[in-house]
């Protein structure tokens, strides 16, 4: 688990260069009389791993999309490696790669023909070695000419996380990445941000369950009802596994020498 | 990116919108299905006067590669709206309008396919001659066709993200069609009577005037139907 030193603050990471990787501003957004986003504020630097911790509805999922630029905010302004969201969303769409709540796969293509389009659509030409190569990282190799609607909920994960690392992208927005996944797949997905934030790209991941995602992310935050405030990983993962703070943290197995009572932690 | 990039990128989303209809020609085998059906009770609904059914085959036929059209382009999006693949779509950079692009000549190969099956069974229930008049009769159709399915592609969109869109595609669509449709009906009437007047050729530029004025109009305002 990464660690944190300092007090939570709004900008998470050492800053690169000066350009966040994401930097959104007084961002809401209203679906009908609901508002989904309150005005967030937050900056995520490149080489970092944010966590956005919430239940659903709480405007996570919301958040990405806009970030993704599939959804327009009512208000506010936000960037991706400096290209404005709204005005420069298709520069924005070439440093982004996301797994989504769901796969957006089609089931009546192979797992090599849906990802071979994947790449197609994102401009580049597939090559068998690199399709290759991601299925075997997700452990679908075998499966590759079979038909995606014959695989399970977690094949059809794995398969859109190999589109993903296909991509390449800079920043990976992950919507409950952990879904559907058994223990290997969760390992993967985190071995996976190990590696794109080692590599100095940034993600976003957004779940409803931070236990699974503290082995691999740098900061926390809270979402509720549309507003975004930094948050203590050991109260979040203590609210998460439903017990105590110390208990929490087992689960985890990230308690670190030194830091026995959970509340001074660090991550 | 290039044109030749957006290009590529359209020709990948039409193979993948063929081979998925390939693979399981669910939509396929009901749309020709239907079509036949539709002939079949019209040239019931005409009685077996050969004439009457000569009259009215150039409007029967269009009006059944109309009906059975509405369906391929309702099942166009569906595949997107399926585990949420027209969210991973939007989110490729490039050109939206290579979206339209891509889809619009999958769509277009599907209704060309299915009228390859219609024209000769309608030939056979109305009694019509083929052989001459199908230089032009192939004019007529590619062009109308074209026509039909821009305006039939850019109103399915429109139409994907809303919950009775069965029921509004066909709402949004038919009344855009009637200059279409008049000018294919027409153009096709003259056709298979040999166009003693002489007045396809004036249908035919019409139809052009209406599918150039259709697809900018279409590949234009996409960009705004297909973004929530």
């Amino acid at each position: 688990m990464a660690r944190q030193t300092g007090p939570v603050s709004t900008t998470l990471g050492a800053r690169d260069g000066g350009i966040a990787a994401v930097a959104v501003s007084d961002i809401a957004r209203r679906f009908g009389r609901r508002w989904a986003l309150r005005g967030v504020s937050l900056h995520v630097e490149p080489g970092t791993i944010a966590a956005l911790v919430g239940h659903n509805g709480s405007g996570k999922t919301t958040l990405l999309r806009i970030i993704a630029t599939t959804l327009r905010p009512t208000r506010g302004s936000g960037s991706v490696f400096g290209h404005d969201l709204v005005r420069d969303a298709n520069r924005v769409r070439d440093l982004v790669a996301v797994l989504g709540h769901t796969p957006g796969l089609y089931g009546d293509l192979t797992a090599r023909e849906n990802l071979e389009f994947a790449l197609r659509m994102s401009g580049r030409a597939p090559t068998r070695r690199d399709i290759d190569a991601a299925l075997d990282r997700v452990g679908l190799a075998a499966d590759a000419n079979e038909l995606v609607r014959t695989f399970s909920a977690g094949m059809q994960r794995r398969l859109a996380l190999a589109r993903v690392i296909l991509r390449g992208a800079r920043l990976i927005l992950l919507d409950e990445p952990y879904a559907a996944f058994d223990a290997d797949g969760i390992a993967l997905v985190n071995g996976f941000l190990a590696e794109h934030k080692a590599a100095g790209g940034a993600a976003i991941v957004a779940t409803h369950d931070p236990v699974r995602a503290a082995p691999v992310v740098d900061r926390f935050w809270a979402i509720d009802h549309g507003r975004v405030t930094p948050t203590e990983p050991a109260l979040l993962l203590a609210a998460a596994a439903g017990r105590d703070p110390a208990a929490a943290f087992a689960a985890t197995g990230a308690i670190v020498a030194g830091h026995a009572d959970p509340k001074r932690a660090v991550l | 990116m290039s044109w030749r990039t957006e290009l590529s990128r359209a020709a990948a989303l039409a193979w993948k919108d063929l081979t998925a209809e390939r693979r399981t020609k669910a939509n396929f085998n009901s749309v020709v299905f239907l079509a036949g059906m539709i002939l079949l009770l019209f040239g019931f609904a005409f009685g077996p006067d050969a004439n009457a059914l000569r009259a009215a085959a150039a409007g029967v036929l269009w009006l059944t590669v109309l009906f059975s059209g509405v369906l391929a382009f309702n099942r166009s999006y569906q595949l997107e709206l399926d585990g949420g693949a027209l969210e991973q779509l939007l989110l490729y950079p490039g050109s939206r309008k290579t979206i339209f692009l891509g889809k619009l000549a999958a769509n277009l190969a599907f209704v060309l396919l299915v009228e390859a099956i219609l024209v000769p069974l309608a030939a056979v229930l109305y009694d019509l001659p083929l052989a001459k008049p199908f230089p032009g009769l192939a004019g007529v159709l590619l062009l109308g066709t074209f026509g039909f399915v821009t305006l039939g592609t850019f109103y399915a969109a429109m139409a994907s993200r809303v919950r009775a869109r069965e029921v509004l595609l066909p709402l949004l669509l038919f009344p855009m069609l009637v200059p279409v449709v008049v000018a294919s009906v027409e153009a096709t009437s003259a056709i298979l009577a040999g166009d003693p007047m002489g007045d396809a050729g004036a249908w035919l530029r019409l139809l052009v005037v209406f599918d150039a004025i259709f697809f900018t109009a279409s590949l234009l305002a996409f960009e705004h139907v297909i973004d929530e």
